[in-house]
Order: structure tokens, then sequence, then C-alpha cells
């Protein structure tokens, strides 16, 4: 048979039960349409996490206190024997040869007050080359001053969102605010910066770094801000900063050296495994779909077996009805496939619109991969009915048994 | 020319063994017009089956002008039923999702013949049988009659050379019976090897030959002329 009469055949014989049809159909586009919105989310998310850690920079390595083999996660303040110290800092910047410039960085919540009016705020206690190597630009005023890491000094720079809040209608320049007990002055303001790493450095506060550590009574820093010089690789780097930090903690590796690509190295690992997770659950649905489709195209054999007992009669092989069969739960499960991907498509884009940070559009291999896997489903879900049709014997088939 | 030497058809039925045919010895000459007769169950229809390629025999042997049918494989067996034999069935089969026309051409879907030739053969088919005007007709649409007059339409599309019918006016009334008897007779006269099931005399006068079946055994042979009822004729045979 000539496949573009069995198509014909199979459309017509879809068309005679349009509702039947159409549920089935249905059944397979959701399916598909969860499967495609789940891998353009996890795409949207893997995308949006990616440019967040991306913006680190390629050039710059943070160096963390205490092992990622102690916790299991990236180490923060207080899992070293050893802090790290602006002593440190200020000994990799210039004992590391590669190294352009630093930044000691501690971070800490504390309540801003001015005037009667207080909120929280997250305090970066940094210093001036903080500027240059985060591309923070100064909206008024100066940033921090650039005198000695360890002296601290009563000066403070606000994010771009706290003028407003604390000094509505006023210059914030010159005024005193109180951060933790202490009296400080607003010496600048930032330019809008958004965010970075789910921390919205407009709502930050900015003070030298051994101001912080007075307020926040500590000695050790969160990280060190290290940026390479121009055609430096981070990895050439590692070695030396290793070297000179060993030195320092006693021949100890309590210290974590993080880098951009390490970072997204793991990442993609974490959001490999949650895509695959997304789309694992969203398949259920379409194999559900698949069990619909095996479902109608059994029942469809059963109404029909009279006309396979004619096709039969009148000449059709084994192989013909088999084809068949299998080509309308293969349209079938298409049809559903092509409604799916429409579905999944105007869902992405409704939850790009809804969420503009994880905005996406179905990849073309995810298209491409729901309507094969759509087309798998229906060739799977065709067979066993299929193979049931064709082994119906003439004569029994036409007087209406299967056996 | 259809030779039939010792056919058994046989099933197993709740343990037991059914022999619908019982060692059917036979000759139809090509061009001949033959009425099977004989009560319920007597393996009529079975022998037509058989005949039709849509049953194996369980033993013996079945040559078509020559061709040992009994062993061929199902892909040849579908051949023979596509190009050599037409069907016609008491009960129509036809498609009721298919007009009159699509239902003609269906058989000729599976011998791959092009859409335009299919449907020049199809339409005239339909006119030869006088339902030209209805092609365009579902069967839900036509009466006992007209769908049969379709069926027979179908059956002799592909040109074949044997028209097996198994009583082929079984469902209709008088008129459209006639009708449709006078159709087979029509084909006969132009060349084909007619072979009919029934359980009406009247149909079966019009063949040339009445062959009388009895617990799976052909039991008398004779003129269509001197068939007077079944039970007379079978008053007559064998045991």
């Amino acid at each position: 048979m000539r496949w573009s009469d069995a198509l014909a055949l199979a459309v017509r014989a879809l068309s005679a039960h349009r509702r039947r049809t159409l549920l089935s159909l249905l059944g397979v586009s959701i399916g598909v349409a969860a499967v495609l919105v789940m891998t353009t989310l996890a795409a949207g998310a893997r995308r949006y996490v990616a440019d967040q850690f991306r913006t680190i920079g390629a050039d710059v390595i943070a160096v963390v206190p205490g092992r990622v083999e102690t916790s299991g996660t990236i180490p923060g303040v207080g899992s070293a024997p050893n802090d790290l110290t602006i002593a440190d800092a200020r000994a990799l910047v210039r004992g590391v040869d590669c190294i352009a410039r630093g930044t000691p960085l501690l971070i800490g919540n504390e309540a801003l007050e001015c005037g009667g009016r207080r909120r929280d705020v997250l305090v970066l206690g940094t210093s001036a080359e903080m500027l240059q190597l985060r591309g923070m630009r100064v909206a008024t005023g100066r940033f921090l001053p650039e005198s000695g890491w360890e002296r601290g000094s009563a000066v403070i720079v606000l994010g771009s969102k706290l003028p407003p809040e604390l000094f509505p209608g006023e210059d914030p320049l010159g005024r005193t605010v109180r951060l933790g007990g202490w009296r400080l002055r607003v010496i600048g303001t930032l330019a809008p910066r958004g965010t970075h790493l789910g921390v919205d450095l407009d709502e930050c506060a900015l003070i030298p770094v051994a101001t912080a550590q007075a307020i926040f009574d500590t000695r050790t820093l969160f990280r060190v801000m290290l940026e390479l010089r121009p055609g430096v690789r981070a990895r050439a780097a590692l070695d030396p900063i290793r070297a000179v930090l060993r030195e320092r903690h006693g021949g100890e590796e309590d210290f974590t050296l993080i880098t951009q690509d390490a970072i997204l190295r793991s990442l993609d690992k974490i959001l490999d495994m949650l895509s695959l997770a997304l789309t694992a659950i969203a398949s259920v649905s379409l194999v559900v779909a698949g069990f619909g489709v095996a479902n109608v195209m059994l029942v469809a054999v059963s109404e029909r077996t009279r006309e396979i007992g004619l096709c039969k009669a009148l000449g059709a092989t084994d192989a013909d009805v088999l084809a068949q069969f299998l080509l309308e739960a293969s349209l079938l499960c298409l049809w559903g496939g092509l409604l799916g991907v429409g579905i999944g498509w105007s869902a992405t884009a409704a939850l790009s619109a809804a969420y503009p940070v994880l905005a996406a559009e179905p990849a073309p291999w995810a298209v491409g991969a729901a309507l094969a896997v759509s087309l798998g489903t229906g060739i799977v879900a065709g067979t066993m009915p299929a193979r049931r049709a064709m082994r119906l014997e003439p004569v029994t088939a036409l007087a209406g048994r299967r056996t | 020319m259809i030779e039939l030497v010792g056919i058994r058809r046989s099933y197993a039925l709740g343990g037991e063994t059914i022999h619908a045919l019982d060692g059917i010895d036979e000759r139809i000459e090509s061009g001949e017009h033959v009425a099977v007769m004989g009560p319920s169950g007597s393996g009529k229809s079975t022998l037509l089956n058989v005949i039709g390629c849509l049953d194996r025999p369980t033993a013996g042997s079945y040559r078509l002008d020559g061709r040992e049918v009994a062993g061929l494989s199902d892909a040849e067996l579908a051949r023979i039923r596509r190009r050599e034999i037409g069907h016609v069935f008491q009960a129509f089969h036809l498609v009721p999702r298919m007009s009159a026309l699509e239902n003609v051409e269906l058989g000729m879907l599976f011998d791959s013949i092009p859409p335009r030739q299919r449907r020049e053969r199809a339409l005239a088919a339909l006119a030869s049988v006088g339902m030209g005007p209805r092609a365009g007709h579902r069967p839900g649409e036509l009466s006992g009659g007209e769908r049969q007059r379709a069926a027979i339409a179908r059956a002799v599309v592909t040109r074949p050379r044997v028209l097996l019918a198994d009583e082929p006016t079984g469902n209709l009334d008088q008129t459209s019976g006639r009708a449709v008897l006078e159709l087979l007779d029509g084909l006969h006269a132009a060349g084909f090897t007619v072979v009919i099931v029934t359980h009406d005399p009247g149909v079966a006068r019009r063949a040339q030959r009445v062959l009388l079946m009895r617990n799976g055994r052909i039991v008398r042979r004779m003129p269509a002329s001197e068939l007077r009822t079944l039970d007379e004729a079978l008053a007559g045979a064998a045991p």
C-alpha cells in the first residue's frame, strides 16, 4: 500500500471518532507541554544562575576561610582554625605577582538609623578597591577612602535605594547615621547596580573593613576578593596564592579558593540533575498519555475487527494492517506532540512575561526531542494493538471475533 | 479452474474436534456458475472461505488455475485475494465511515494502484451496477440492495477471475435480491467464475450446477435445472 494512501486512511479513521481522538491527543499534548515547560524553565533557571555567577568575573578569585571538605559546602566565617585576616589579604596582594588588586570583605546585617528612621541593611566591610573590582559606580560624593585597610574610619557609602528611604527629599552627603551604635558620616551614594548572587547591592551599606570588624567584633573576613592581572588564567594563580596563605597559616590549608569556572562546573552538575529530575517528573504524564493511546488503539482494534477482516479479504497483507494501526497511533501522538509544543510555547511565553528573570524560549532541540518522543510514544503504544490487529485471521475477524 | 482434492478443515472447540470440511473433492471449471447448498452447519461457508483463501484447509490440495494454494505464505494468499478472487458477503461489509466510492476503492489501495486510476475504475464499477449516482453516499444512506450492489462493485473492480458470494441475497427483500442476482448472472455471462452459497433454491436454480453439502461433505452434484427443494434434493443424496 502507498504511504500516502495509508496516511489518508489513518486520518479518516481518527477523524471518525473526533472526541476520542481529541481526548487522547490532549493527554499526549499535556505530557509534551509539561516536558517542554519543565526543560525550558530549567534552562531559564540555569541561565539566570550561571549569569549571576558569571558576574564574579573570569579573572576574579575568592579566598574563603575553611575547607570545602570540612563542611561539604562553601565554607563560611568561623569554620577554620586560622582566621582569614586583613593581613592575609594584604600579603596576597603584595606577595603574588599575578594579582592586580584585591579587597577584603566582611559581611553582616545591622540596623541603620537616621533621624528617627531605621531599617536593616546588609553591611559590606571592604576597601576602595571594591569599586573597580565589582564594577560599581559612585552617584554622589566619593567611595571609601584609600587609606590603609587596617585603619578604620567612621564613614559610610549608601546603596542607591537607601538615601530616598532614610533622607527623603534631602541630600544625604555629610549627614550622620547610626550603625550598630556607631556614628558614621555619609560620604557617598552608589549608582543602581542591581542584584548580584541574590544580594541587592542597591540596599547595601559599605564601610571600611576595619570599621566593620569593630562593629561586628570579629577579626576574620568573610572572604578576600582578588583580581588577576590581564592575561593571567585563574588556574595559574591558584598555587602561588595557596603557597602564601599556607605559609601564613603554619602550613595548614584551612581556606578555599573559588573561581568562576569551578563554581560554574559545580553549578552545572546541580542544574543538570535538576533538569533531569524535572524532565523525569514531567515525562510521567507522557507515559500515562502513552497508556491512554494504547488503550484507545486497543478499543479501535476491537471495534474495527470486521473492518480488519474485510481489508484482509480484499488483499491487505499483515504488514499493511500493522502499518495502518501503527500509523494511526503515531499520528495521534504526533498531533498531540504538535499541540503540546504549541501549549508549551504559550505557557513558557506566559511564564517568561510573568517572571522575566527566568525568561527562556523552548530550545529547538527540546521541540525536536518532544516531537520525537511523542512519535516514539505512538509507535510504542501502537505496537501491541497493531500486532493484535495483524494477527487476526480474515475469517474470524469478518465474523467479528478475535479468536 | 478450481481443483479441490481431499480438503479437510477441522477446528478444536471445547476439547472436541469439529470437522467443518471432511474430504472435499471438487473441480469447478473457469467461467462456471455453481451454487452450494446445504443445511446450516453443513460446511458451505467454510468451503467458500477455503476457495477464497480466507481460511486454510487442515489437509488436502487446493489448486487455483493449476497453482497449489494450500501451502502459500500469508503474503502470497493476500496477493491472490487481491487480484484473483472477489468476495460478496451476506452482511455487505462496507466500511461505514467511507462513501460507496471509497469502499469500492478500498481493495485497490492494497494493490498500490494510483489514485486517479483507482477512482476511474471505481466509478466505472459503480456505474456498471447502477450505483453511479449514489457513489458519494455512505452505507448508512443506502438501502440494503444498494449496499449489496456497492459490495459487488467492490468485488469486481479488481477484475478477479473468481467471484464468491456467500448468501448475497440473505439480507435483502425480494426485489433487491432479484436485482443483485441479475447482476451476478450478468457477471457470469461476462466470463466470471461464480460460486454462490445459498439456502434459497430459487437462487441456486440460476446457477449451472448445484453442490449439495451435508456434514462437511459434498453429498450430491446436480444440474441446477433439476433442483426443486433442498430437502428433496438431499433425500436423493448419498447417505
